[in-house]
């Protein structure tokens, strides 16, 4: 188990830093629908949260694509702990049961 | 797909978080009943590794692009309940860190992609399997169910976009059932071949969710 949990998380890690900064930026099917139906701009308006790295740019830092690396790192770092601690959490709190 | 706030009016996006609410608590309930002890680095992995797929959107006709989903590839390793909550667990990061999906439109895109998609894919894929046989039926069911699940998290979207009143039926459940089943060919393509590769180098992982 442990070796191929290393690949994994070792290719998720190299995609998020080497490939996310030159992917499509297309917009995606939800949007090109917003775009030619007539409602884009009903999303466009003020979220109710302000996050710290919008649309996957890293704040402070110039080059778009590095900032897309930064960001899509710190993403599965956090997600990838997250998706972990939810597993060990509930395995826990069926023991205790 | 993920919704920003502003797509969907007060009453709409406050059921769709009620509904991801109640099926993320049986998810939870159901994932604590069977979780292994060998599934809680596999649940992390796979946040990481979809989250970052879902960030490699790929273009497809017409100026538009897609990305994976990966709701199906989570389920076929983990069963449909870890895989909602892996799911979940990366919308809520992308909602309140990324800004892709908006807070109040949690809940609708929690339920289109991570519970819809995810656990009637998954279903489809058994449904298959078992209608075609393990190894074959794997591949079909895996293909289907994925591709299945993309168009399936478009319809719900649709359908939430024109209870709001945003834009009506008969024209956002063509164009987006449309433009996804066109996405969702990428999700099985994609799917299929992760799979495959599991399936190769470590088919004990295969074996893994208990069947619900």
């Amino acid at each position: 188990m442990e070796r191929w949990i290393l690949i994994i998380l070792g290719v998720a890690i190299l995609a998020a830093i080497f490939l996310s900064p030159f992917v499509s930026t297309k917009p995606d099917g939800l949007e090109r629908v917003a775009e030619d139906k007539g409602f884009l701009e009903k999303g466009e308006g003020p979220q109710v949260v302000n996050s710290p790295i919008p649309d996957y740019l890293m704040p402070g830092i110039k080059n778009e694509k590095l900032a897309t690396s930064v960001a899509g790192l710190i993403g599965v770092i956090i997600v990838g702990v997250l998706g972990f601690a939810v597993g060990a959490f509930l395995k826990k709190r069926r023991k205790i049961r | 797909m993920h919704i920003p706030d502003g797509f969907l009016n007060l009453k709409t996006w406050v059921i769709m978080d009620v509904v991801a609410g109640l099926s993320v608590a049986y998810a939870i309930k159901k994932t604590k009943a069977s979780l292994g002890e060998r599934q809680i680095p596999l649940m992390g992995v796979m946040a990481a590794f979809i989250f970052a797929a879902q960030m490699l959107n790929f273009p497809i006709a017409g100026g538009t692009s897609g990305h994976l989903i990966g709701g199906v590839m989570a389920a076929v390793l983990l069963g449909p309940w870890a895989a909602t909550l892996v799911m979940s667990t990366i919308f809520i990061v992308q909602c309140l860190l990324f800004q892709d999906g908006g807070l109040t439109a949690l809940g609708a895109n929690i339920f289109n992609m991570g519970i819809a998609g995810t656990v009637i894919g998954y279903y489809i894929y058994r449904g298959v399997e078992i209608f075609i046989g393990k190894n074959r039926g794997l591949f079909w069911g895996v293909g289907i169910g994925s591709w299945l699940s993309v168009v399936l998290a478009a319809t719900f979207c649709a359908i939430e976009l024109a209870f709001s009143g945003t834009v009506p039926l008969r024209v956002a459940l063509p164009a987006m059932a449309g433009i996804h089943a066109l996405i969702g060919i990428g999700e099985g393509i994609i799917t299929v071949a992760v799979i495959s590769l599991i399936l190769k180098a470590r088919p004990d992982l295969l074996g893994m969710p208990l069947q619900p």
